[in-house]
């Protein structure tokens, strides 16, 4: 996803002069390229990412079109009140790219966790959030948020979802497969978990239904109320702490919707730090963000109603 | 002088009298936290000569056009002197000067801090220090690249320096030698609690910028030559800090270097004196 986000950044600074990267000094072999065509468009602000998201502010201030690109929380919760203050309060122009989403560098322990930012940055007034499920949607996703302008935070996973190439729209829920038993929601790469627990469930005869919600701000509730409504028993899962973000927008959006679900579960990280390491695939066992607990959740809310 | 600027005569500094827009400002600002119930009236004060040399002799700005891209950008990164800006702004024509009162008061755009949401000539909105610096680094680079001349100016205060931010910005524009951004320090000597020297001391201060690699004017901030020949004579190849020492509360006497001013309301008969003290010998307590 990360490399696809490069590739569409280096088409848009190609095509846009105010394209201007502010890196925080990360990103070793990924960006040279870059580098190398937009010396121009490109600034490193260094370990001091406080500074890199207050010079984006100001360079969009100033007519630039700005992307700040660093890894896990250090271009969002270390630098909060820049983007809160400066960036959303001015509208800046402003794209926050975070690499490594979720447990992507599940080795690395809890300070490279990034499984607060959604729900945080959602929070917060003018801005955009979006976490593409793979690459080829990081790349039109990446595109789509030029077109619509920052203030945007965009959410890059190392693992992914393998779908096919189809449309995707910025802020339009997506339903990748049908069914009409359950419906499972996802955001960002774990997708790929809820697509694994539908073909497990077919096996049974339980038809799950999964929509990837990519776009968690503006929140396409219109979608989820209807795929709520129509299927009764809700499942939400993200790389994320359940208190806030997607599993949390379902609700808030069902309930606002006037939907009566049969059954709801978030699944995601409890409200709890992780406390050991792992890749992102033994963490997300570990801490029952797979698709062996979406089977259960469904198979449970299935067998009480 | 760049050439955009050149076809805006709206946005050439008015040739006035730098020391009586101060006065204007000291004023405005004490009437304003009077009627409004502020606080801050004495950090309003020790920046009233910095901020009346910038809007009266220094910004190429043009009140008729507050967008206008050719103009000169300016932060007050020390966001709790909004009132003096504000009144800055009103004298400069942005705005009237009877929206002044409004300062503070029930749904009005003129918060405390100031905010640039409904308020014509302001750019940058602040309010929590240490903010500023970085956001006029970015100005001074994106508007430096772009070439069109313009100079981005940030006022800080001295306790505001206590900030890792405000240093992560200053190595930034050394690095980048940002020649067209000009910060200033509003050194009054007086933070939250006490004396700066006593909470986290800043000295040797001009030193710290300078080995940062900053070109370094130190000057008594309230001192209009002084200030005016320091804008003057900012460096061509690396970003200028102008340490201007001032006294908080500077033109009211009993305010003068007094931490309580920091918080309060000059009100009844603390009023009248001051505005006596400002020239004004028949206001009544607003």
């Amino acid at each position: 996803m990360r490399d696809s986000f490069v590739r569409a950044l280096t088409e848009l600074a190609a095509e846009d002069p105010r394209v201007v990267l502010v890196n925080g000094d990360l990103g070793f072999g990924v960006l040279t390229d870059f580098i190398a065509r937009r010396p121009h468009q490109y600034v490193n602000a260094g370990i001091a990412e406080q500074n890199m998201t207050a010079v984006a502010c100001g360079m969009a201030l100033a007519g630039a079109r700005a992307y700040t690109y660093s890894i896990g929380n250090f271009p969002t919760l270390r630098c909060l009140e820049q983007i809160r203050n400066d960036v959303c309060y001015h509208r800046a122009d402003v794209t926050i790219v975070a690499v490594g989403g979720g447990f992507s560098y599940g080795q690395l322990g809890m300070s490279h966790f990034a499984i607060e930012d959604l729900a945080v940055l959602r929070a917060l007034p003018e801005m955009t959030v979006v976490a593409p499920s793979d690459p080829w949607q990081a790349y039109a996703l990446t595109r789509q948020l030029h077109r619509r302008g920052g203030p945007a935070y965009l959410r890059l996973d190392k693992a992914r979802a393998e779908l096919p190439e189809a449309p995707v729209a910025l802020g339009k829920a997506r339903t990748v497969r049908d069914g009409g038993d359950a419906v499972v929601f996802a955001t960002g790469g774990v997708l790929a978990e809820a697509l694994a627990a539908a073909d497990d469930l077919a096996a049974s005869g339980i038809a799950l239904r999964v929509v990837d919600v990519h776009t968690i701000k503006p929140f396409d509730a219109d979608a989820v109320c209807s795929a709520a409504r129509a299927c009764g028993h809700v499942v939400t899962i993200e790389e994320h702490t359940v208190v806030g973000g997607l599993g949390a927008a379902v609700a808030e959006a069902c309930l606002e919707g006037g939907v009566a679900v049969r059954g709801f579960r978030r699944i995601g990280l409890a409200d709890c730090y992780p406390t050991v390491v792992g890749d992102q695939a033994y963490l997300r066992a570990h801490y029952r963000i797979d698709a062996a607990a979406v089977a259960r959740a469904v198979r449970a809310m299935l067998r009480a109603s | 002088m760049n050439a955009t600027a050149l076809q805006h005569p709206a946005a050439m500094p008015p040739a006035i009298d730098s020391e009586a827009l101060a006065l204007k400002l000291r004023r405005h600002v004490v009437r304003m936290c009077s009627l409004g119930g502020s606080a801050h009236v004495g950090s309003c004060l020790s920046a009233a000569d910095i901020i009346a040399m910038l809007y009266g002799a220094v910004l190429r700005v043009d009140p008729a056009d507050p967008a206008w891209p050719g103009r000169d950008r300016f932060i007050l990164s020390k966001g709790h002197a909004g009132a003096c800006v504000y009144a800055a702004l009103a004298e400069r024509g942005f705005f009237p000067v009877e929206m002044l009162d409004r300062h503070y008061r029930n749904g009005s755009p003129l918060s405390g801090h100031v905010s640039h949401k409904g308020v014509p000539g302001v750019d940058v909105s602040t309010g929590s220090l240490g903010h500023g610096l970085g956001i006029g680094a970015g100005m001074a680079l994106q508007l430096g690249r772009a070439g069109g001349g313009q100079d981005v100016y940030v006022v800080l205060s001295d306790g505001e320096c206590d900030e890792g931010s405000v240093w992560e910005a200053a190595l930034f524009a050394a690095h980048h030698r940002l020649a067209n951004l000009c910060a200033i320090v509003d050194h009054n000597k007086l933070q939250s609690l006490g004396p700066v020297a006593e909470t986290i001391a800043l000295e040797p201060f001009a030193d710290k910028w300078r080995s940062f690699g900053w070109a370094v004017r130190r000057i008594d901030g309230h001192d209009h030559r002084a200030l005016r020949e320091a804008f003057a004579t900012r460096a061509a190849d690396r970003p200028t800090c102008i340490i201007a020492d001032t006294v908080k509360g500077r033109g009211v006497s009993f305010m003068e270097g007094q931490v309580l001013w920091h918080y309060r309301v000059p009100r009844g008969a603390e009023y009248v004196a001051a505005m006596r003290e400002l020239g004004i010998a028949d206001a009544v307590d607003a």
